[in-house]
């Protein structure tokens, strides 16, 4: 489904990733670990789109096509949907109408019609409960005024509806308390399934006893250091990333 | 200045009618106009809107009320409010409705007031917007006999609105018409009044509205103004408020329509603690042109004022903000702050803006900000990872940066109409009218 080969990639001229290779398949849930300043979130904006980040050597692939060549909207359209660590707040602009233009281009790409109102009302519904969340988040603004909790479920409640074949999850599990890490957790795990994947990117290991991984990856100056099962992630806990990087450095 | 005959003889026909003390003042008001004759842009404060083309002589004035059922449900707003209707200047009963009027409220035709509660409009009318104002303040003295006496008695606090609805249609002849509206909130009293002004596709009217708004202590008054004139319609109005200790007055000056429009609204703050909040939007597009001059004065110490303008032009729009806080000399410790943003959507869009305030007090603390804009690209670009295209997520910002000014408002008759109206309105190309609508 997504297949990263050799990527290298600078941010103002400075070199962050350094030749990143990872193939992700339908069905799995893959997890990049990794300290502060080791790429993770460099991986996470040149996947996103964002500008300022300019890759310079590899490619990356999102079902046969060249994901550097698509704009940020026809990702998105096409199955691959980010869930930010900083949830952006959109004064004026209603859920509502996110979700639903959202959907819309979806299905617009598909070459499917408007989903009609009511069918929209009842999705949006049955996933606000699921996710724990009042009707009338509806009519508010996007993350406007929100708690750091409530960002993070409105960013899975969007991939809820929005149904991802891909869903990147950037340090999801940053400034949730318990209750709201669960919600999440829960949200994330039903989104599983032998056709989509999930990609997790975070700092702790924490995150990955709700959410089990079937992969684990080391991301240590911007190359993958060490890929292994969930162990692995425990084994990180344990040790500390240092171990990790002194390997490193004396291989 | 010489004006045609056929407007002589109205100014001077109209000025004959009704008691002698108002007849004395549109005598008066009508030697001013003739005096002064419509503005030009050589004067100040009219600097960036030329109403020297207009003629009185081009307007007839309208012999009845008669109004298709049909369209008028579909103009109106649908609130649950009391309600005066005027088509064209002439009261409709048919289609008011006063019923279960509280006690202590007052509400009614100008036209009936004269009659009934002559001495309320006399003690009212002119006291605050006289006839040198301007000359539309002028014209409309000379030539009103319509309007509304709206009066909330003392502690009363209304659960509905006093909704005003004036309705311009298209007929054979443009008309003018000059509502009066006479608004005397008694202390500690709380109320909504809507004054709403909407033109049938193709009216070409012109409105010339004063409102004269008196607030004694401690009485709060939320005032909407909802301008959905036609295209091609000239709408003047001047809105003006004399606050007492205590009072608070916000007003929601919301323009969407007008071929050629100009708005006044100015309040003095003659107590301690008055507050004033002036929020306004306004829309324009193709041609149209929207000036909107703003006036607080704080004539007392400890008084506060926050405004909040934001307009949007399109086409060859034109929009003018020109916002004025006064603090009086030795007005201490008094707050004015005022912000005016835009946004234009094509090339050819123009906007003039020009916050002017004047100080003589040395405790006071002041703002003002002006910005012509941009969007929050952090916002495009999150709207964009969603799937949303980039012409759309323009457009769902655009209609946010439009309803920002109505947060407060809980009336969403008012927010729904505003919102639906520019999602309708926006270019094709953000394509937001369907969702907005299917989205209620």
């Amino acid at each position: 489904m997504l297949e990263i080969k050799d990527l290298h990639a600078s941010v103002e001229g400075s070199e962050i990733l350094k030749g990143i290779t990872l193939t992700i398949n339908p069905g799995e849930v893959h997890a990049i670990m990794g300290p502060n300043g080791a790429g993770k979130s460099t991986l996470s904006a040149v996947l996103a789109g964002r500008d300022g980040y300019e890759v310079t050597q590899g490619s990356i692939t999102f079902e046969g096509r060249d994901l550097l060549e698509m704009e940020v909207e026809e990702r998105a359209q096409a199955g691959m949907l980010m869930g930010f660590q900083y949830p952006v707040e959109i004064p004026g602009v209603k859920n509502i109408y996110l979700l639903k233009s959202a959907l819309n281009a979806q299905r617009a790409a598909r070459g499917e019609d408007e989903i009609p109102a009511p069918e929209f009302m009842k999705l949006v519904k049955e996933q606000l409960a699921f996710m724990k969340m009042d009707p009338s988040f509806l009519q508010r603004a996007v993350n406007e005024g929100f708690s750091g909790g409530e960002k993070k479920r409105n960013e899975i409640l969007q991939m809820l509806v929005l149904q991802p074949k891909l869903a990147l999850l950037d340090e999801i599990d940053s400034g949730l308390d318990i209750d709201a890490m669960k919600v999440v957790a829960e949200g994330v795990n039903s989104l599983r399934s032998a056709d989509r994947a999930i990609l997790m990117v975070t700092h702790y290991q924490r995150l990955l006893n709700h959410i089990a991984p079937d992969q684990v990856h080391v991301l240590i100056n911007g190359r993958i250091a060490r890929s292994g099962d969930r162990h692995l992630a425990e084994e990180l806990e344990a040790r500390g990333y240092e171990w990790v990087t002194e390997e490193e450095s004396a291989a | 200045m010489s004006l045609p005959e056929t407007l002589v003889q109205r100014l001077n026909g109209a000025a004959e009618a009704g008691p002698a003390w108002l007849a004395e003042q549109r005598r008066a008001g009508a030697a001013r106009f003739e005096e002064v004759g419509f503005p030009t842009r050589r004067l100040e404060e009219w600097k960036y809107t030329d109403m020297s083309k207009l003629s009185a002589a081009d307007f007839g004035v309208a012999d009845s009320a008669e109004f298709d059922e049909a369209l008028y449900d579909e103009l109106k707003l649908d609130i649950d409010a009391w309600r005066l209707v005027f088509v064209d200047g002439i009261f409709s009963p048919r289609l008011s409705d006063l019923e279960s009027l509280p006690e202590g409220v007052t509400m009614a035709p100008l036209s009936q007031a004269l009659s009934d509660d002559q001495q309320a409009v006399r003690e009212q009318l002119g006291r605050l917007t006289g006839i040198e104002f301007s000359a539309f303040s002028a014209l409309n003295t000379a030539l009103t006999g319509e309007g509304a006496l709206l009066r909330i008695g003392r502690g009363r606090a209304l659960d509905k609105p006093l909704y005003l609805l004036f309705v311009s249609r298209r007929g054979d002849t443009p008309v003018m018409s000059h509502p009066r509206i006479l608004v005397d909130c008694e202390q500690e009293s709380e109320a909504t009044v809507i004054e709403h002004y909407v033109g049938q596709q193709g009216a070409a009217n012109l409105t010339n509205a004063l409102t004269e708004i008196r607030m004694a202590k401690a009485s709060r008054l939320s005032h909407y103004k909802l301008q959905e004139a036609s295209q091609s319609e000239y709408h003047v109005a001047s809105i003006q408020i004399d606050q007492g200790r205590d009072s608070h007055f916000t007003s929601h000056n919301l323009n969407l329509g007008g071929a050629v429009v100009r708005n006044d609204l100015m309040t003095d703050l003659n107590d301690e603690n008055a507050t004033a909040d002036f929020l306004g939007l306004f829309f324009g597009q193709e041609r149209q042109h929207i000036d909107n001059h703003t006036k607080v004065n704080h004539n007392a110490p400890r008084t506060y004022s926050n405004e909040n303008y934001k307009g949007i032009l399109d086409g060859r729009a034109r929009g003018v903000f020109n916002g004025r806080v006064y603090i009086k000399r030795d007005a201490q410790q008094v707050l004015g702050y005022q912000n005016n943003a835009n946004l234009l959507l094509s090339d050819r869009a123009e906007i003039d803006t020009k916050p002017e305030l004047e100080i003589y007090a040395d405790d006071v603390q002041c703002s003002h900000g002006t910005t012509t804009g941009q969007l929050d690209e952090n916002a495009i670009f999150a709207l964009r990872a969603r799937g949303i295209d980039e012409q759309m997520a323009r457009g769902l910002l655009t209609l946010a940066f439009a309803t920002e000014v109505m947060q407060r408002i809980r009336h969403t008759a008012v927010t729904d109409r505003v919102e639906r109206t520019v999602a309708g309105k926006l270019p094709e190309r953000f394509n937001l009218e369907s969702l907005v609508e299917e989205s209620r």
